[in-house]
């Protein structure tokens, strides 16, 4: 009976417009294989090639917001079924509108490109470095333990303090960056947008406190402080508390 | 007034029943005897219940039920046993589903245990009106992922020092590790009339100082009931009975057909 199925709609390569497409590719440096235009694998090659540009911040080559906030969903999943412990850093480079302002734009460009490179030598190739905003990057961390973030965060945050960057003429500038960090939630479905305001809530805290530096979210203390215990029972004296003459 | 669901939760919503999970920190507070007779309560209304045994470590609803089930959740985990097969009636007119000692070897929370208690939430939810979770005592892990896949939590506490210590240190966890922002309590074994508002006042205060909520987001204990320090749930609890068939009128079976009501709104 396999002969009497309609036979799948095929596509004809030549009738696609792929001038804009190729130009985009041709523009951003990709490389095609150069046999066999317009077969199956070529015109994989080319939705391969677009994908990855869409993926990309074209300034640095970083993953772009869209492919942070993918990451960041798929993440959210992982540690729901895992229980892993996985880090959202934010990071914000210090005072760039002055840079932008003082030695302009391109130096402006200069120095993300920068921060954008020492920021992926000081991670794990495993994790995600994403340009979420203008001077704003995003980094997720997958399995990484709650007792090592913080010194993760501040290697990052160290590495940028210590560049010095060539804005050209001679000149090099040196520039700082706060982080904020917040651990996903283990065991439970969380939202991406809930986990990004957590480590955004720590990255504002960080400028507050004076920038250069990098705050992580306080781990949870399931123990009761002194200081809780005395709220607590501040109006509920022991003479509330049940004693035998009390029950009925 | 109705217990809202927490918009904070974000767990998926699936079709059926709404879930309740029965907590309390301590143990020995009366959750068990809680969750059973607001099973109960529940049925008595027309709702479809379903008790599931979620204290995986140290199961006791089967005592307070006085029920000798030859088919458990475990038997389900193993795959010895039907989902229909392990449900099984209970008195009060509704139906449990019991953890059974063989569990002792699920009390760690591994991917396998919660994919399989994932799984048993989803084809028992569509059956029912409400999926009562009684958990164990404590804050494990097992006790919180059973929390964790609830819509609502129920938090049980008595007005003793330690038990209102691990309740406060139960709802922290709820609020800042499960971005919780409504949690209900019922005080049990209050030895006055208005000491359930006293303590939930007390605890909500403590808590919007201490779990840093976010703005907007405003962090609230919702008092649901208040059991009195009752005879007759004493009696009740040694008979194994369940105190809602067999002492009616008693203050303790009113207050939790109360707490039913509320729940439905």
């Amino acid at each position: 009976m396999e002969h009497c199925l309609p036979a799948p709609a095929l596509i004809d390569a030549r009738a696609l417009d792929l001038d804009q497409a190729l130009q985009l590719l041709q523009q951003a440096g990709a490389l095609l294989p150069d046999e066999a235009p317009l077969s199956a694998a070529w015109l994989q090659a080319v939705l391969d090639a677009l994908c990855d540009l869409s993926s990309r911040d074209a300034l640095t080559g970083l993953a772009n917001r869209r492919s942070f906030e993918m990451a960041l969903a798929r993440e959210v999943d992982r540690v729901a079924r895992s229980g892993e412990a996985a880090l959202l850093l934010m990071l914000d480079i210090d005072h760039f509108k002055a840079v932008n302002d003082t030695h302009g734009h391109g130096a402006g460009d200069q120095v993300i490109c920068a921060v954008a490179r020492v920021i992926e030598q000081a991670v794990r190739p495993m994790d995600l470095v994403a340009r979420v905003g203008g001077e704003e990057f995003g980094i997720i961390l997958p399995s990484c333990a709650p007792h090592v973030g913080l010194a993760v965060a501040e290697r990052v945050r160290e590495r940028i303090a210590e560049l010095a960057i060539d804005i050209g003429a001679g000149q090099r500038l040196g520039v700082t960056a706060s982080l904020g960090g917040a651990f996903a939630p283990q065991w439970v479905r969380s939202s991406p947008l809930l986990w990004t305001e957590r480590a955004d809530r720590q990255l504002y805290r960080a400028k507050a406190e004076g920038r250069d530096r990098a705050c992580l979210e306080p781990q949870v203390d399931s123990l009761v402080s002194a200081e809780e215990k005395g709220m607590l029972f501040a109006t509920l004296n022991p003479s509330d508390t049940p004693t035998q003459q009390d029950l009925p | 007034m109705s217990m809202t669901t927490d918009p904070a939760a974000h767990r998926p919503a699936r079709a059926g029943a709404r879930t309740l999970a029965v907590t309390s920190g301590k143990g020995g507070v009366g959750k068990t005897f809680v969750t059973a007779n607001l099973a109960a309560a529940l049925a008595a209304r027309g709702q479809r219940v379903l008790v599931l045994d979620a204290d995986l470590g140290l199961a006791n609803l089967d005592v307070v039920l006085n029920l000798h089930p030859k088919l458990t959740l475990h038997d389900v985990f193993t795959d010895k046993a039907t989902l229909e097969q392990a449900i099984l009636p209970a008195p009060g007119g509704f139906s449990v589903l019991l953890a059974g000692s063989g569990m002792v070897e699920y009390s760690r929370l591994t991917p396998e245990v919660r994919d399989k208690l994932l799984h048993i939430l989803d084809l028992v939810k569509p059956r029912f009106d409400w999926v009562l979770l009684d958990t164990g005592a404590g804050i494990s892990d097992v006790v919180l992922f059973a929390i964790s896949m609830a819509q609502d939590v129920l938090v049980v506490a008595t007005p003793e020092p330690t038990s209102l210590t691990d309740a406060y240190a139960t709802i922290k966890v709820l609020a800042t590790q499960q971005e919780r922002r409504h949690v209900g309590l019922l005080v049990n074994q209050a030895n006055r009339v208005g000491e359930g508002r006293l303590i939930c006042g007390q605890l909500q205060q403590v808590l919007q100082r201490f779990i840093g909520a976010a703005p907007g987001q405003p962090f609230k204990l919702e008092l649901l009931g208040e059991v009195k320090a009752d005879p007759a749930v004493r009696q009740a609890v040694l008979k194994r009975q369940l105190m809602l068939e067999h002492y009616p009128g008693c203050d303790a079976a009113q207050a939790i057909q109360a707490l039913a009501t509320r729940l439905l709104g």
